[in-house]
Parts: structure tokens; sequence; C-alpha cells
């Protein structure tokens, strides 16, 4: 027995799945039952197999007689790919709790929709994502890679009635590909160097720095591109919400993550001596992607966009973390390199259960109430009350607020950048704590960010129809998301149990764990050392739990003397919907201050009446925030491809003869540089 | 166990003197605006009277609305058992280290602005909009007047920096007089004074903090108020006891603990009178002056660090 059965048990499930939604065009519940189970049964059997490999931390491999009659499979479970198995089973069980009450309106016979195709797809993808963490030689990870990218471009485009979504599926798989590319070639140095493309051979090849660099550098902007690293970032918020909401979940949750993870194992496994500028620019990307991806999502007021931007911004983190690990590991401090990267992996698992716990929240949104706008929002705390429980939770966890996962990363990542005393350079003992104060700046930004979404859509007063008339969502979706604010609870109370685990992976890449950071026991974090920084979170919540129970006890008596009356109106009547403040309106101050990020248009139009030219009867003011990536980079380039295309095209006459004259040419031109 | 009822009975010590430290703050700047000052003992009155009134709720009011007021008293409480008072060394330190005080603060504004957003009024949501502006402003600066702490006292638990400053002796630290006046700046903005915000006025244009618990009455509004004062305290005995550590209890004798008793009254009483003569001298400015005001303050407490880095490690 090795996890690596219950590894094939979970690529069968997750294939068999799509398969059966093949049926779903004729029989609805085949997609909303039959593939759903099988979905959720995948997800058990790679949490299994990943928590097992984490746990045994013995890789196990195995040869596939798949593919080409030489070209073996071979595939590889190791705790680094068990761990990240582990986080996409964890999201893929969630969302097949979820699926059957979602995809509810899209089997109702009324508005039935290409059923098969998400089941397959969705299976597929699924399927891809689980087959790149297992492979190890670079013919696997290329078509499992291009299995998840191709698969996901069908979920994109999967609403094509509306162009825009064309175009953001369009644009999805040109990015994919031209990430693929510089993948592909990465591992084509690499395995010119190893004499081989299996990943054993890349791991024993001796690089020469530069060629090292080279590697690297292609490595990371294949795999940033996919995460969405700026400025390589403009497809992702275009692509992610279009997908139907448990679709974007996975894609924001996991997808993504299976980019950090091929960014992991190019750079710590197969390349192996690590540079501290690489570290550097990591952390300069990093930090970059973290304060441009939470203020282009601040402005945002669709609900699913304004997450995709988040993912940004925690994918930046994730960087700076590995940024930090690989200059500490590059200078020669491998202990706090350790740290950092056990800092990059808990956000990892972090921005895996509350992103995919937000979007699961917006998902349950839209099913009750057909919007995702937020300022057609309001008041949904009372009409859903278990949704806005566990939203609540997502929200805060992503803000960095203690107590919950969100803030376990973010402390130990400002730990790991408070160590820059111990490295020798003067820069960046000076660049180091400035990123961690962007760090800090970005996460106070998110908190911000994130009240305005949760104040806007589900407190005060309901600014639609639809909101105010909203149903609670059935119980699968809500466990669903109960089940990931509760994880999200437990890994922000007991961090140190995690850690626990996960350091087999910096042993099996660094050959070396964090020494101190769970040596005083569960219940304290320390990762320097307990003089320079403890935690225990369960220490605070027990302090918590005590000061509710005295608080309750001394108030008890007097809980029955509130009374309710209406809210202060100034005296003008009775409030309504309209005078509380909109998304907008709330983050205007932010705008206002960071103006010169986005390329904001805005207008206001007055309404006036002929007969009485001085009386404004009514104002109407709107703002278009626009990513300034496109116009600074995309457009650009957009531009010179189509001017490059025009050059060439020009010597594409029609006329045989000039084709014959070209390849006569040609002949001649290649025999005499042969000869 | 003696550690932790010492530490328990600083906490409480700490919750009964915060609002006797404001009654201070408002008594000397009555006088130094030539009014009649009240008795020191007027926020200890204007807590009991509303401790004692009944609570009105708006009819919009959800459960986030009523639970706000315990969370974030009873996270001000946790930070206040953070910070070493009368003695360093005290087991509850360990607890949690500076970098989590910070995200308690966030914590208790995160609550604080979505009750403001509760009610649906334009002032609640105004009143959350400015102060998660001015606190996603300050904790980058909160966070590098820390760093600067930390990097020099290599920890960040807050006990132990007061220790290293204790042990070092008198050393003129020109990283430590940035980071303090950052962490000072900050803490203006932070606890919503002069000239950021105005603790004193409901005045609709300038409101930020009071806009968002206007909803709040009786035991609410008191228990908001309380923590208000609580946190004010904090940072107070922030600057005192990390920047000037002398007299601070090391040893838990009777003795060492009355000298610290005494040494913390003292820092404070004089830390009440610049706060007063600062809020006197500064207007309050309006509200996009406020990221100009934080933005010196960032420069400091980054001036701080690189001076650190320049002067104090040789690089």
């Amino acid at each position: 027995m090795s996890p690596l059965i219950f590894a094939y048990l979970a690529l069968a499930s997750a294939l068999a799945s799509g398969v059966l939604a093949l049926g779903a065009d004729r029989y609805p519940g085949l997609l909303r039952y039959g593939s759903s189970i099988l979905l959720g049964m995948c997800g058990v059997f790679a949490v299994f197999a990943g928590a097992w490999a984490l746990i045994d931390e013995a890789p196990t491999t195995d040869l596939l007689a798949l593919g080409l009659p030489w070209l073996k499979w071979h595939l590889r479970l190791d705790p680094l790919s068990g761990f990240f198995f582990a986080v996409v089973g964890l999201l893929v069980f969630a969302i097949s709790l979820f699926a059957p009450g979602y995809l509810r309106e899209y089997t109702h016979p009324k508005n039935r929709q290409a059923l098969a195709a998400l089941g397959l797809f969705t299976g597929l993808f699924v399927l891809g994502m689980l087959l790149v963490l297992l492979a190890d030689d670079a013919f696997v990870f290329m078509i499992s890679w291009e299995l998840m990218s191709v698969s996901s471009y069908f979920l994109v485009a999967y609403q094509h009635q509306h162009a825009a979504n064309r175009r953001a599926a369009f644009l999805y798989l040109l990015m994919a590909h031209i990430g693929g590319l510089a993948i592909l070639l990465g591992f084509g140095v690499l395995a010119g160097f190893g004499g081989g493309f299996t990943f054993g051979a890349m791991r024993a090849a001796e690089l020469s720095a530069t060629w090292a660099s080279i590697a690297f550098a292609l490595a990371f902007f294949g795999f940033g591109m996919k995460a969405g690293m700026v400025p390589l970032h403009a497809w992702l918020p275009e692509a992610h919400p279009v997908a139907p909401s448990h679709i974007s979940a996975l894609m924001s949750g996991v997808m993504l993550k299976v980019a950090i993870y091929g960014l992991i194992r190019v750079t710590y496994d197969l390349i192996g001596d690590i540079q501290w500028q690489w570290g550097l620019v990591l952390l300069i990307i990093g930090s970059t992607s973290t304060l441009l991806g939470v203020l282009y999502a601040m402005l945002r007021n669709n609900l699913k966009r304004l997450l995709a931007y988040s993912s940004i911004e925690n994918v930046g983190i994730i960087l700076s973390g590995l940024g930090l690990s690989m200059i500490f590991i590059g200078t020669g401090h491998k202990i706090l390199g350790v740290i950092g990267l056990i800092a990059a992996l808990y956000h990892v698992l972090s921005h895996a259960l509350f992103k995919g716990l937000l979007f699961l929240g917006a998902g349950a949104i839209a099913h009750a109430t057909h919007e995702y706008d937020l300022n057609n929002l309001g008041g949904l705390i009372r009409r859903m009350p278990q949704t806005a429980v566990f939203f609540l939770i997502g929200a805060m966890s992503i803000s960095g607020i203690p107590l919950l996962n969100g803030f376990v990363s973010e402390w130990l990542t400002f730990q790991t950048a408070l160590q820059a005393p111990v490295l020798a350079s003067g820069v960046l003992r000076s660049i180091i704590p400035v990123a961690a104060a962007v760090l800090a700046l970005s996460a106070a930004l998110a908190a911000a960010c994130f009240v305005k979404v949760y104040g806007v859509a589900f407190l005060g007063q309901a600014r639609s129809r639809h909101a105010a008339r909203a149903q609670e969502v059935d119980v699968g979706m809500r466990a669903a998301m109960g089940l990931l604010a509760v994880l999200c609870v437990l890994f922000g109370i007991f961090p140190s149990t995690v850690i626990s685990v996960i350091d087999a992976i910096p042993n099996m890449l660094l050959g070396a764990g964090p020494p101190s950071a769970t040596a005083q026991g569960w219940l304290w974090l320390t990762p320097i050392s307990p003089k320079v920084a403890s935690f225990s979170a369960p220490l605070v919540l027990l302090g918590i739990l005590i000061f509710a129970l005295i608080s309750y006890l001394l108030l008890r008596k007097r809980t029955v003397d509130s009374r309710r009356g209406p809210a202060w109106d100034c005296g003008f009547g009775s409030l309504n919907s309209r005078m509380q403040y909109t998304g907008t309106a709330f983050s205007m101050p932010i705008q206002r201050i960071f103006a010169p990020v986005w390329d904001l248009k805005e207008e206001i139009e007055e309404t006036k009446n002929a007969a009485q030219p001085l009386h404004t009867e009514g104002m109407r003011h709107q703002m278009q925030a626009l990513d300034r990536s496109w116009s600074r980079v995309y457009e650009p380039i957009g531009h010179l491809v189509l001017v490059a295309a025009r050059r060439i095209g020009m010597i594409q006459t029609g006329s045989i003869h000039t084709y014959l004259a070209y390849s006569f040419f040609t002949l001649i031109l290649l025999l005499w540089v042969v000869t | 166990m003696i550690n932790w009822l010492l530490a328990l009975a600083q906490t409480l010590l700490f919750i009964a003197m915060a609002p006797f430290l404001l009654g201070w703050i408002k008594r000397v700047k009555c006088h130094m605006q030539n009014r009649a000052a009240p008795s020191l003992w007027q926020p200890y009155r204007d807590l009991g009277k509303l401790f004692r009134k009944h609570v009105v709720l708006a009819e919009q009011a959800s459960w986030i609305f009523r639970a706000t007021p315990y969370i974030v008293f009873g996270v001000t409480v946790l930070c206040a058992a953070l910070v070493p008072l009368v003695a360093v060394d005290l087991p509850t330190a360990a607890i949690a280290d500076v970098i989590v005080l910070v995200a308690f603060f966030s914590l208790a504004r995160f609550f604080t602005a979505l009750a403001g957003m509760d009610i649906g009024t334009a002032f609640g949501g105004m009143g959350s909009s400015r102060d998660m502006m001015i606190g996603a402003l300050a904790e980058p600066v909160l966070l590098m007047a820390v760093f600067t702490m930390a990097m020099t006292a290599s920890t960040t638990n807050i006990s132990e920096a007061t220790t290293y400053t204790l042990n070092s002796g008198l050393v003129l630290r020109p990283s430590f007089i940035f980071a303090m006046l950052g962490l000072m700046m900050v803490a203006v903005a932070e606890t919503g004074r002069v000239p950021v915000d105005n603790p004193a006025t409901h005045l609709e244009l300038t409101m930020v903090h009071e806009a968002m618990i206007l909803e709040y009455s009786g035991r609410h509004l008191a228990l908001i108020e309380w923590a208000g004062q609580i946190k004010l305290m904090i940072y107070m005995v922030l600057v005192a006891n990390v920047f000037f550590p002398w007299g601070i209890a090391t040893e838990l004798t009777a003795n060492d603990l009355a000298v610290g008793f005494i040494a913390i009254a003292a820092k404070l009483v004089l830390l009440g009178v610049v706060l007063v003569m600062w809020e006197t001298v500064m207007a309050k400015m309006r509200l996009f002056r406020v990221p100009q005001f934080l933005g010196f303050a960032f420069l400091l407490s980054l001036l701080g660090m690189l001076t650190h880095v320049v002067l104090e490690t040789g690089g």
C-alpha cells in the first residue's frame, strides 16, 4: 500500500466524474448528483493521498506505460506534491458539496445550458491539476499542464453568449500558452544539461550560474503568468469571474496554487542552487502584486471581479514569502529560508480555503439574488443569516485578522522579514523592511476592501428588490461554506500542529526543518526562538472565551432591557436604502489618495428642468477605474504584434512564382551555409 | 502561578487606570484653554451612568451591531494584557507579540466599521469609510516603527524589547528617536485625537470615529468609550515603556512594584501634558490632509529604520 494508490483513485474519480457528465444533457441529475458525488470522492482520496505523503515523508514513484511506447510516464508523490494534492482535494470536496444546489438553476428545464460540457470539463480540469502535481518528468508535466489550461478555457468560455466572456476566454488561452511556452523552454534548458527529460535527470544536472538564472527566469515568467503576478495579471480578473462560481473558486483558489507549485518545484527542487538575486526579484514583484492587486480590488463593485483581483494580492504575498526565503537561502541562512518557505506554503493553504469560501459565498449570493453588483445588494445578513456568518469568517481571514488562518501566514512572513539584520548587504537590509511595510499596507487595505464588501452586501438595508427577497441557500451549499469556514478557524488556532506536518517539505527540499517553530509544543508558535517572538493562538482564544463568560455572567440580567427604536434620521423623516453608503462611496477616499494607480474616467451628468435653468432635478455620477496595465503593457504589445504582422504580411503576394522564388533562394542559402 | 496572578492584576490595573488618564488629559486641556475643569473622576461617573442606562437599538441592527462593543472591549483588554505596565517579564507578554497587538487593533477596527455600516445610515458609512482609510495608512507606519524597534532589540516581544532598552543603558539611538516620533504621530491618528479626528465633537463634516458609534447607547456605548480610553493608554504606555523603560519593576518584590507603579504614573502624567500641548497648538485637519500627515509619519519611521541600518549595524 502506498499513497499513490489513493492518488490514482482520485484521478480515476475525477475522470469518471467528467465522463459520467456526458449524459447530463439528457439526464440532468447525472451532473448534479452523479458527477458531484464522484468529485467528492476525488476530493477525499486526494486529501488522503496528500496527507499520507506529507506524514510519510518518503517519496513514492511509479512508471505508467502510457503515451508513446518508448516514453513511459514518470509519476511521483512526495511531501511537496502531497501538500498541494491535499489543498486541491479539500477545495474539490467543498465544491462537490456546493455544486448540486448551485447547479439547480443550470439544469432547470427553462434555461438549461450545455450541462455535458460543464461536467466533462470540470472533471478534466480537476484531473489536469492533480496530474500536474504527480508529474515526475517534463513530458507528463506539460501534457497535464495543457489539459488543465485547455479544460479551464472551456469553463471560462462556458457562458459564451456574452461577447465579453468570449474575449476573456481568448485572452486566457493566449496567455496560458505564452506562459506554457516559457515553462517548456525552461524545462528545455534543464533537460539539455541533465541529459533527459525526467525530473530525476534535471535534479542531477550541473548548471552554470548563468544557465540556472535563465532557467529560473523562464520558469518564473511562465508560472508567474499563470499565477497572475503583476504586470502579467490582466487576463485573470477577466477570466476567473466569468465561469460558474464553483469553478471560479477552483480557478482562483487552487489553479493559481498549481502554478506556485510549479515555481517551487522547479526552483527549489530541480534547479537547486538558489541565488539570492532571484529572491530579490520575487520579493519586488511580489510586493508590487500585493499592493496593486488590493488597490484594483478596492474599486471594483462586481463581487467576483473584486475577489479575482484580490487573488492577485494573495499571490503577491505568497511570492514575497518565497522571495524572502530565496534571499535567505541564497545568502546562506538556510533556517530562515525554511521559515520563509513555510510562511509561503501556509498562505497557499490559507488562500485556497478563504478564497474558495468567498467565491462560494459569492455564488450563494448570486444564486439567491441574481446580482453580482455590490451596489444592488444590502441587508443580506437578515435574509441569509448562515451564509452571512461564513462569509464574515472568510472576509476576516483574508484581511489577516488574528485567530484566523490568513493571519498566521502574514505573521510568519513578517517574522521572516524581521530577520533581515543578519544579512551582510545594507541594501537588502533596508529593502526587506520596506517590502514588509508594503505588505502591512496591503493587509490594511484588504481589511478596508472587505469591510466594504461585507458592509455593502450584507449590512444596512436592501438596495434592490432581489436583495430584499433573497432566500437562504440549500443545505449542501451551506455545508460547503461551513466546512471551509471551520477549517479557516481551525488552521488559525492550531498553526503549530499544521506546521509540524508541513515541515516535511523543507526537510525534503532543503534538508532542514524549522528547528524551533514548534519546539514549545502545539500551544506555542515560535519561528525563530521563544525570546524573539512567540504567538499562542489557543491561549488568546482561551482569554477571549474567559472574557466572554465573565461579561455574559455580569450582563446576563440586563440583556432584556434593550428596546428597539428607529435609527436617528436627523429629523428628516424615514431613512431609505438610497441614503446609505455605496461601495463606490466607501472606497472614494482610497481612490483619491492612490489616484495615479488607475485610469480614472469620471462623469457627472446633470439633468435640468428647462423651465427653471437654475434648478437641478437629478444628478448621475459615473466612475470607471481601469487597469493601467492595459494601456501601459497590453495595448502597446498588441499594437506591436499587429504592425509586425502587417510588415511580414507584405512578403505574401499570393502569386505562386514568388513563392517558388522564395523556395529557390532559401535552398541556395541553405546549401551555402552547409558547405 | 504567582506570575500569572500578577499579570492579571496588572491588566486589571490597566483597565481601571484608563479613565483616570483620560480625566487627567481633559483636566489639563481645560486649564490650558482657560476653562473650568471637571473632576478627575468624571470619566468614571460617565461610564457608570451609561452602564445603568437602557440600550436603544435601531430597528435595522443585526447581531454584528450588538456583538461589536463586546468584541472591541474584549480585544482591547487582551491588548492591555500584552503590554508591560508596572513590571516586565510577566507571562502574558509571551502569548502574543507586538505584530499581533497591531492586528488586534485592526480586528477591533474591522468590527467597529462593520457596526457603523450595519444601521444603513449615511453617517455610519461615512465614518467607516474614513476610519478604514486612516487605519490602512496608519498600519504600515506603526509596523515600520515597530520593526525599527524589533530589529534593534532583535525581538518583537514587547516585554523583551523593554528589557533590552533597560539593559543597554542610556544610549542615544537616532533610530529610536525617529521611530518614537513616528509612533507618536500614528498614536494620535489611531486613537482619534486632534489633528486627525476630534473626540469632543459631533460635527457632521469632521467626525470619523464618533460617526461610526453614533447609534450606540447605554452599556454598549460605555464599553466602546472605555475601550477607546484603554487604547489611548496602551499607546502611551508603549511609548513610555519601550523608549523610556526606567523605573519599571524587573523583579517581583513589593518594593520594585511600588517604584514601577510610581514611575509609570509619573511618565503617563507627563505624556498626558505633552499630548494636551500638541492638541492645543494644532488645529483639526481636513480629511484629505491626513494622508500627508501619515505620510510624514511614515517618512520618520523609514528614516528610523534606515539610520538603524546605516549607523547601528555598520552597513
